[in-house]
Formats: C-alpha cells, structure tokens, sequence
C-alpha cells in the first residue's frame, strides 16, 4: 500500500476550540505524520501516511471533534508525499481573511470540576479556572482574532506554570486564551455598597455567603454582566429585593448547585435536563413539584419556576457551598441593560445591593442570561443571550443572490436584537433591551458597531420596522444608508420561517401584543399569506375593539376587558358585573366617555390583548406589573386540565380579507356557569386553536408558521400545532430564537433576502 | 392632521415645505417669533392661529388665547408686545351673542397685557366648514432687552426653569369637550406670560433661551430646544409639577402629562449663576409662583432629551410621530 498525502482545508467554528490538539492527537493516533495550522477562516492541515490510515482520520475527523467546535465546510486536495516524519502543531499565520465565528460562553467542563474541587490542585476554589473546552469567550473579546492580547485577559501576564500549559500540545490548555491561576489571573473583591473592599480572593467568597446567609443582597460580576443574589428561602430577603428593584411581581430565576437539588423541587423531562446542564447554561422554565418548599415571593402565583445550573466557576463555587437554592436575577434597574463595569454597577445597584463582589477581570459586552421553555418536547428560546451569543442561526442559510451584500436588520424596540447577515449566515446579536431606555438605546448603537466589527462588515442595507415611533426606526433614518422597512408581523412570519430554512409559500399566524401597520390599528391578530416568490399579503385578522388608555390598557388588562365588552354591547357594557369590581363608578363613567368619544382609544387587533381582557374578566389579572403577566396567570390556570371542548367563534369575510370574530366565544365564556375557571380557561385556549384552524383551511396552505409572543404560551402553541397535525398541515414554530419581539431582526433579514432573491429573479 | 400636532409630522411639514422655500435668514431662527432690524428698535414679529372646540373651557375661551399667544410668543423672544393684528374667521350661524363674548374677552386680555389691537379682518364661512370661530392674531412687539435670547445661545452647565405645573390647559379642554368628569374641577393654566419676562429682564437675570409650552407640551419644548441648539438635555422627573388633578386625569386618559398641552407655561434657560436669582424673580409673578428647577443642558453633543426617573433610569424623550402609539409588544 502506497503512502500519499492530503491537504485538509477546514472551515467553521474551529480556532480557540482545541481543534488544532485534537487534530494532533488524532493524526498520531492515525500514525500519520505532518502538521496542522490556524489559517484564514479556519484550520489547515497537511497529513500523510498510508491510504487506510488517512481514510481513518477523515472519517474521525467530523465524529470526533472538540464538543464545542462548528464544522461549515471540509476541502481535501492531493499532494505529492514529501517523506514528512512526526507531526507538528505549527504556530498561527496572521491571516488575511480572519475566521469571524467566535464561541460563546461555556460553563465549567468536567475537567475543571475535578480540578476546582481537589484540594492538591493548584486551581483548588479558584473562581477563573477554564480551559480549551470551558471558561469565558464573547463576553471577553475585544477583537478577532481571538488571541489572549484581544481579550480583557491582555491585562494578566501569564505565570510560568500556566504559560507551559498554554505552549504544551499535550495539556488542556494549550492556547486556552483565559488561561489563569490565583497566582497570575483575576482576584475576587468583596465590597460594601460604596465600593470599599472589605477583603479578598477566598474571603471574599466566605464573606458573600455569610452576607447572603444574614438575608442581604449581594451584586455578583457574573459572567455577561452583575447579577443580584439572594437566598431563595429568606422572605424577607425576597421581600426587600422586589422593593428596591420595584419589581413586584415578575418571577425572580433560581440558581441550583446541581441537577439532583433540581429535581428534588421541579419535574424535569430528560431535554429539560441536558438543557440545564449544557455548556450554555441558560435559565430553564420547569414545572415546580407540588408541596415544593420555595417561597411564593419568587414566583408569585406561578406553577413554574425559572431555573439554571452554575454557568461559571464562582457561581459553581458559590452554589455548592451554599447548598440552598439561590435567586439570582439580573443587575440592572427596570428594562435597561444589564451592568457589566464594576463603578457602573456600584452607582446603579448601589441603592439595591448590600454587598458587592467584585473581580477585576472586565467584562466586554452584556450578556443576559438566556432562558429557555420546552415547548412540544423541543426546546424554545425565550430570551437569547449568554451561551448561545454569537453564533449564527445555521438553518437560515442564505440565497446566493442574498449573499452579494451584509444587511443589518434592527430589529423591533422591546426585546431588542440586532442581527448581521453576510457570506451565508445570519449573525443575531444577544438580547440588547427596551429601547426607550437611553442606556439601551447607547447599547444599541455600541451593538451594531461590535458586531459589524468582529465580523469585518460594513452593512450595504439597513431593514428596520414600520413603527414611526420606534427609536431603531429614527436611527435608521439617520443613517445615509439604503433602508427597507417590514411590517412587524411580516418580520415575525419570516422569522420562523428563517429557523426552517424554509422560503415557500407558507401561511403565518402572526399573534402578539402590539404592531404597527400603516391602519392605524394596534395589530397582533394576523395571519398573513407568504407566495413564495415576491408578495406578502394579510389575510385576516381578528375583529378590532378599542383599548381605552392606549398604551395604558398593555398595563391594566382591565382597560382591555372594558374595550372588548363594549365592542359587544356599547355602553351597557360598562354595568357588567365582571366590571363593576375592576373599576369605581368614576372610573367606568370616564371609561364610557373615552370609548364613546373615542379619546386615547386605539382600535387593536391584538391576540395579547384579547388574553389580557380575558384573564381580567376571569378575575385572575386586572393590572399587570410586567408583560405577560395576564396570559400567563390564565395559561396556568389551565394547567392540568385535560378538555377538548371550544366555545364558538365566527370567520366573516369582509372584502377580500377574513375576521376572526371572538364575540360569541367571549358571550359563551362570560356566561359559562357550568365550568370551573381553569376548565374555561382551558376551553378559551382550545377556541383559539380551532380559530387557526379555521383560517387554514380557508387558505388550503399546507405549510403554517406559528410566531409572535402569543405563542410563547405552551398551552396553546401545543393544541394549535396538534390540532393542525390532526388536519393533516405542516406546523413550524420557533425553537433557537424567541418567537416574540427578541426574533425580529433575524425575520427582518429573511425578508429582505427574499425580497432580494425576487428582484433578482425578476431582473434577469 | 397629525401635522398641527406639534410632534414630528409638524417638525416634517417646516422643513420639507415650507422653510426651503421661503428661505430667509428670520426664519431658520425656528423660535416662535422673528426679530427683525428696523432702525434703532428691533423688533419683534410673530403670528398664530388659534383653532379649539370647545370655543369656552374652564379657565379662558378663543378670544383670551388668541391674545396671549401672540404676546407670549413675543415675550418668548424678550419683546414687549406693542400692537397686534386680528383677523376673524366666522362660520355662518355662530351666535351673535358668542362673538361679543369672545370679542370682550379679547378686549380684557388686550387691556391686561397693554397691547393695542390696531388692524383687523373679517370673513364668514359656509355652516359647516369652520368650528364656530378662527381666529389669526399677529403682533409687533420691541425687544426688551439687548440680549439676544435664542435657542443658539443655549449653552452646557444652563440650568431649565419651568414656570409651573404642567398639563392643565390641555385636560381642562379635552375633559370639557369630551365630558369627562374628574375628581376636582380643574381650569385651563392659559395666562399671559409678558410680565414674568419682564420681572426677569428688569431683575438682571441672563437669559439664555424662553420657550413657552403649547402643543407636544414639556417634551415637545426640550426636544425641539435640544435639536436647534444641538445639546443634550437631562431633566428630572421628580422635579417637574405635576397637579394632582392633573396626574389623576392622565392616569385615566392614559397621557402623558410631559405631551399634554399648557397655553400659560414657559421654560427659561439659563446660565448657573442666575438660576437662584431667576426662581426668587419667577416665584413672585402671578404665573410662575410653583416654578421648579428641571434639569440642565450637559456638554454632551448629541442633541437629545433623557428624562430621569424616580427609579433612576433614563428615558430618551422624543417628539410624538402624529398620535401617541403603542410600542409595547
Ligand atoms: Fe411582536
Ligand atoms: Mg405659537
Ligand atoms: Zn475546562
Ligand atoms: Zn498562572
């Protein structure tokens, strides 16, 4: 058998992974000789050997691959055989084109588990161990390519030990770039609340438990940005923490040591426990186990509890000796971003937090905690962020005739992302915020230059939303840049259908809270037409009522409840008992007034809203102190109850377009004496579902995309999916980005690619 | 319609169609009035239509705000009102009776802001294509004093008075001409503006810029102030007065005061050094008895406005774009 040898082009997510070490250990495993290099874009290597042995390592090469690396693409050439002896780990060329993907977060591996917990270790309880295949990533890159001098790690000269380590081919961490040890790397500080540091390193981790063990607050440096801790048992703790974060309501997430403790309070399905305990370590909505001992404070009035597992070593270190479930919600005031510099987060949580700890290694960008559902036994994204940020969406694979230019699409202004599209990929930004906050509104901009940035592309074209009003739309127009602007719904629509990789025809239920059209009606009921070719059309829509307030009536589900009953009966609506305990006399005589004079009173088509008035007229939610709150308190009313029943509904055409008419399944609801709340909450959940499934059959398209914050809803999303299954139509909805506002940019992008595709096509 | 609304359409229709072409040097000035050389005097010219249902509201009527505005707007750019114009629009049918009405109270606002009414004009319109009464007033005024005051001359480190709480005129007319019916009885703040202006002039405070708050209220004012001038603006919410009735109303209206209209209000910026001086002056004038230091103008270029809240974070404001529209999702 002859000797030859392959030149092996790699490309994809494979630098700063321990690619090049496995691919050493693979070819000497292979008995082949050679070398492998970092190269643009990716990896290089040359191997040769006999031609059984080479088959071996390329069949090996895919399989067994560094957890966290991303193959895109695998090139072998023929070359002569160069009679090579041994095989080398050449060092990186500073190449032309850099690879621009970069990892994300990774949580503590196995390894440094092991390590942290072992006495004999020199990284024994040192809070900033990591190696090749765990530790921080985007959040401490200041630029590509990724090498220690362009992170926040530049500022810790690497000791001997640990510069041996990161030379040496054969240890974990050769050419781990935060690479550190108490001797060389960041140092923990504990701190009061005016950032005079009480003590250091070890102590400073026994100090944060004793001062959480005494019922205080303590401001963490986490890994994407501070978090506020608390002891999940302590009420009053709890209690003081919802006062000063003027946080009434809005459930707190809970950090666990380990899955064990998990389970011993929450159901958790197998998917729910390889999403806990996954390198990403997002914060998991389960179901909390009845009895379960955990105060009603941290998720008032919820059945499920928002859960995650250490995300780094500190909070490894802080979890497991604490041994009590802890909250751990973001440190931030109201909507703005999280703080990520240690003097920012001392002025902003000053007023919050009893105690702070600190470290001194920065922290590059904010990076919320993502958080995670599991939806029809696939996981669905909630909020997208740390330990998923900045990979790309790989289903959303592009056109070739989108290929030509990057795009930046700037998503809507709640729940904010942005996202970049070019050579292929569609790059979304983390979760950036509301953008009516000025600090996210800077993070914005400071967003889009960070991404446009690392990835070495000035946008040829910015997409945004139709909302005049909308700070990302007044940006965009500041720009001297080609703009093209999508509907809200339509950018929901071609959001899941991105997921999918799907570009056909498709019909889209497009239900949320609010978005704008050119009407003038607060749309959210929509379902929309997509050709496949050129044309998005809107199809129907629910009937319209008015939501006295405006913006007023999201907040108080009250509001929505009387504009709904009034769009039934007018103002004889006003006396209904349902209302009469949500308002005084005054109140509803004013309330009659607006309606009538139609003073601050939009007409909306909104499915968020119809939830809203709903749970209020069910009692369960008058005023909401945060977003969902309403449909979520009648989602889980629900819970458990197994009921195939709907009230009825009517689909009227008008002109070319269908309206879904509620009024008969709210009269029936209203007076439905004979069923227990959660079995007519149960039923209203099923008329929706029946309501999709009526549009669908009008429309005959077999492809539906489910999407829109409605469906964020468990309940429903899962009775629509399974009754149209029944019906024989094809259900897509939103698994890797959220399906409410938080996926926008990316169904912006898909748009214009489509729109893109279509002019070219019709060009030529 | 949006476009009278004094939010962004109205910014739009100025820039777009109307300052190109009558491009003069008066107008870029884009404050209320226009000062003008004539002679020795400067004058001071400015006009205003003055369009509202209903014509009699808690607190004034058409005639009183078709006065003062004009000598308002005057008093903004430190002139003292001399002689107005008035021109009437009448729709056919109009009682008599309400004309006289409305003509006294204009005598009575004239002969309290010591202005003449010099010239005027008449017209009818068919029934049905006016509401009642229109009226246009225009007015010279000479410049008190020979400081220029502008939004050009908003410098950082001014401090911004407001006169006095905010929102009345704007829910006293929209709850009377929709029949709302709040808690306490609440008036229109419409009021001549002239006399405050000159208390600070004669009391040597620096003036740097008056702008008085009509439509697009509080926020309106500031963003427009911080676009012309090109700086940004902090203000506090906790430090701005707002009526209770005021706050009760807009909680039910689901307002917001900062937007809601006010016909007797002004902010005044000026430099640090006067602002103890200027509120001690404002407090002792009839309009200004509750004014409050509101915020200041930073060394920040962007031109923008951030409101504070009571929970600490800032808000960008920005003008209305036509209606207020829902943004939450
Ligand atoms: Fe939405
Ligand atoms: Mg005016
Ligand atoms: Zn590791
Ligand atoms: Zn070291």
């Amino acid at each position: 058998m002859g000797i030859e040898r392959r030149r092996i082009a790699v490309r994809g997510l494979v630098q700063g992974v321990g690619f090049r070490p496995f691919v050493y250990r693979l070819a000497l495993n292979c008995s082949l000789s050679g070398w492998v290099a970092n190269h643009s874009g990716g990896v290089q290597i040359e191997i040769e050997g006999k031609v059984g042995d080479i088959d071996q390592f390329l069949q090996r090469l895919p399989l067994e691959k560094p957890p966290h690396s991303l193959i895109l693409k695998l090139k072998t050439e023929v070359l002569a055989p160069q009679a090579s002896t041994g095989f080398e780990i050449h060092e990186s060329k500073v190449a032309a084109e850099q690879s621009t993907l970069m990892l994300p977060d990774l949580a503590p591996c196995e390894h440094c588990q092991t390590e942290l917990q072992d006495p004999q270790n020199r990284r024994y309880r040192y809070p900033f161990i990591n190696c090749t295949h765990c530790g921080p990533r985007y959040s401490i890159v200041d630029k590509l390519p990724y090498d220690r001098a362009n992170t926040a790690m530049s500022s810790f000269p690497l000791c001997a030990q640990c510069q041996d380590e990161y030379r040496n081919p054969e240890d974990r961490r050769f050419h781990a770039e935060p690479n550190a040890c108490p001797q060389c790397g960041p140092q923990l500080q504990f701190c009061d609340a005016h950032g005079k540091v009480l003590c250091i390193q070890q102590e400073a981790l026994h100090e944060t438990l004793t001062s959480l063990a005494n019922g205080q607050i303590v401001a963490i440096k986490g890994v994407g940005g501070f978090q506020l801790l608390v002891d999940a048992n302590n009420v009053d703790a709890l209690r003081a923490l919802r006062k000063r974060k003027q946080r009434p309501h809005k459930p707190f997430a809970l950090l666990y040591a380990a899955l064990t403790a998990v389970r011993r309070d929450c159901q958790v399905s197998e998917l729910e426990a390889s999403l806990l305990t996954s390198s990403e370590r997002p914060i998991v909505l389960l179901e909390a186990k009845p009895g379960v001992k955990i105060d009603d404070q941290v998720a008032p009035g919820s059945p499920e509890l928002g859960v995650m597992l250490p995300a780094s070593p500190l909070h490894l270190l802080l979890a497991e000796k604490y041994r009590a479930p802890l909250v751990a919600t973001s440190g931030n005031l109201a909507e703005e971003p999280i703080c990520i510099d240690n003097t920012e987060a001392l002025e902003r949580l000053g007023k919050i937090a009893d105690h702070f700890l600190l470290h001194d290694r920065r922290i590059v960008r904010p990076l919320d905690d993502s958080v995670l559902r599991v939806v029809e036994n696939r996981p669905l994204m909630l909020r997208r962020a740390r330990g998923y940020a900045p990979l790309p969406i790989t289903q959303a694979k592009l056109s070739q005739q989108a290929m030509a230019q990057p795009f930046l699409a700037l998503g809507a202004d709640l729940k904010n992302t942005v996202a970049l599209s070019h050579s292929g990929w569609i790059y979304p930004s983390q979760h950036i915020g509301d953008l009516g906050s000025a600090s996210a509104f800077e993070r914005f901009g400071r967003t889009i230059e960070d991404l446009t940035g690392l990835q070495q592309r000035q946008p040829h074209t910015l997409i945004h939303d139709q909302h005049p009003g909308y700070s990302s739309h007044r940006w965009a127009l500041k720009q001297r840049a080609p703009r093209l602007e999508v509907q809200h719904h339509v950018a929901h629509f071609f959001s899941c259908m991105a997921e999918h990789g799907h570009s056909g025809a498709a019909l889209g239920v497009c239900w949320d809270g609010t978005g704008y059209d050119s009407s003038g009606i607060v749309r959210g009921g929509e379902f929309l037409y997509w050709d496949g070719i050129a044309k998005v059309e809107h199809i129907a829509s629910l009937r319209t009522f008015p939501l006295p307030g405006g913006e007023k009536a999201i907040r108080e589900p009250r509001r929505a409840a009387a504009g709904l009953l009034y769009e039934i009966s007018g103002y004889i609506a006003l006396q209904h008992r349902l209302l009469k305990c949500c308002f005084t006399r005054s109140e509803r005589r004013n309330l009659i007034t607006m309606l009538e004079g139609e003073v601050n009173s939009p007409l909306c088509s909104s499915v968020g809203r119809l939830f809203d008035a709903v749970a209020a007229l069910q009692g369960l939610c008058s005023q909401s102190s945060y977003e969902g709150q309403a449909a979520m308190a009648l989602e889980h009313s629900a819970r458990g109850i197994q009921n195939g029943d709907s009230y009825p509904f009517a689909l009227n055409a008008h002109g070319d377009q269908w309206e879904l008419d509620w009024a008969p399944c709210i009269n029936a609801l209203i007076h439905d004496e004979g069923r227990s709340l959660p079995q007519r909450a149960a039923v209203f959940h099923n008329t929706l579902a029946q309501m999709i499934l009526s549009v669908a059959r009008e429309m005959g398209q077999p492809h539906i995309f489910l999407s829109g914050g409605v469906f964020q809803n468990r309940r429903l999303t899962e009775s629509t999916s399974t009754l149209l299954r029944e019906h024989g139509f094809t259900v897509h909805s939103h698994s890797q980005v959220p399906p409410n506002d938080g996926g926008i940019a990316l169904g912006q992008l898909h748009y214009a690619h489509c729109m893109a595709a279509a002019g070219q096509t019709s060009e030529g | 319609l949006g476009h009278g609304s004094g939010g962004e359409m109205t910014q739009q229709l100025l820039s777009t169609y109307i300052q190109p072409l009558f491009n003069n040097a008066w107008i870029d000035q884009a404050h209320d009035s226009a000062t003008l050389p004539w002679g020795a005097d400067r004058l001071v010219f400015t006009t205003d239509s003055f369009v509202i249902t209903p014509l009699f509201f808690p607190g004034g009527d058409i005639g009183k705000l078709a006065i003062y505005g004009t000598v308002n707007d005057l008093a903004m750019g430190a002139a003292e009102a001399k002689f107005l114009s008035c021109s009437l629009i009448l729709e056919e049918g109009l009682p008599l009776e309400t004309l006289k009405k409305v003509l006294q109270s204009m005598a009575v606002a004239a002969e309290e802001t010591g202005v003449k009414l010099v010239t005027g004009d008449t017209k009818v319109v068919e029934r049905g294509k006016g509401d009642g009464i229109y009226i246009n007033t225009s007015g010279v005024g000479i410049l008190m004093d020979g400081q220029p005051i502008a939004p050009s001359r908003i410098r950082s480190g001014d401090q911004i008075l407001l006169s006095g709480d905010i929102g009345r005129h704007g829910i006293a007319v929209m709850a009377s001409r929709e029949g709302l019916d709040f808690e306490s009885a609440l008036n229109s703040d419409c009021a001549p503006l002239n006399s405050a202006v000159s208390a600070l002039i004669r009391g040597g405070v620096t003036l740097h810029c008056l702008r008085d708050l009509t439509r697009g209220g509080l926020a309106t004012a500031l963003v427009e102030l911080a676009e012309t001038s090109g700086r940004a603006i902090e203000v506090e919410e906790s430090q701005i007065p707002v009526g209770e009735s005021v706050q009760g109303a807009c909680e039910m209206l689901g307002l917001d005061p900062l937007y809601v209209a006010n016909e007797g209000r002004f902010v005044a910026f000026v430099p640090e050094e006067s602002v103890d001086l200027a509120s001690s002056i404002l407090r002792e004038t009839q309009v200004g008895s509750s004014c409050a230091k509101i915020g200041r103008v930073t060394d920040k270029t962007d031109a923008q406005v951030t409101l504070r809240n009571n929970l600490g974070c800032d808000r960008l404001l920005q003008r209305l774009p036509g209606e207020q529209l829902p943004r939450i999702c």
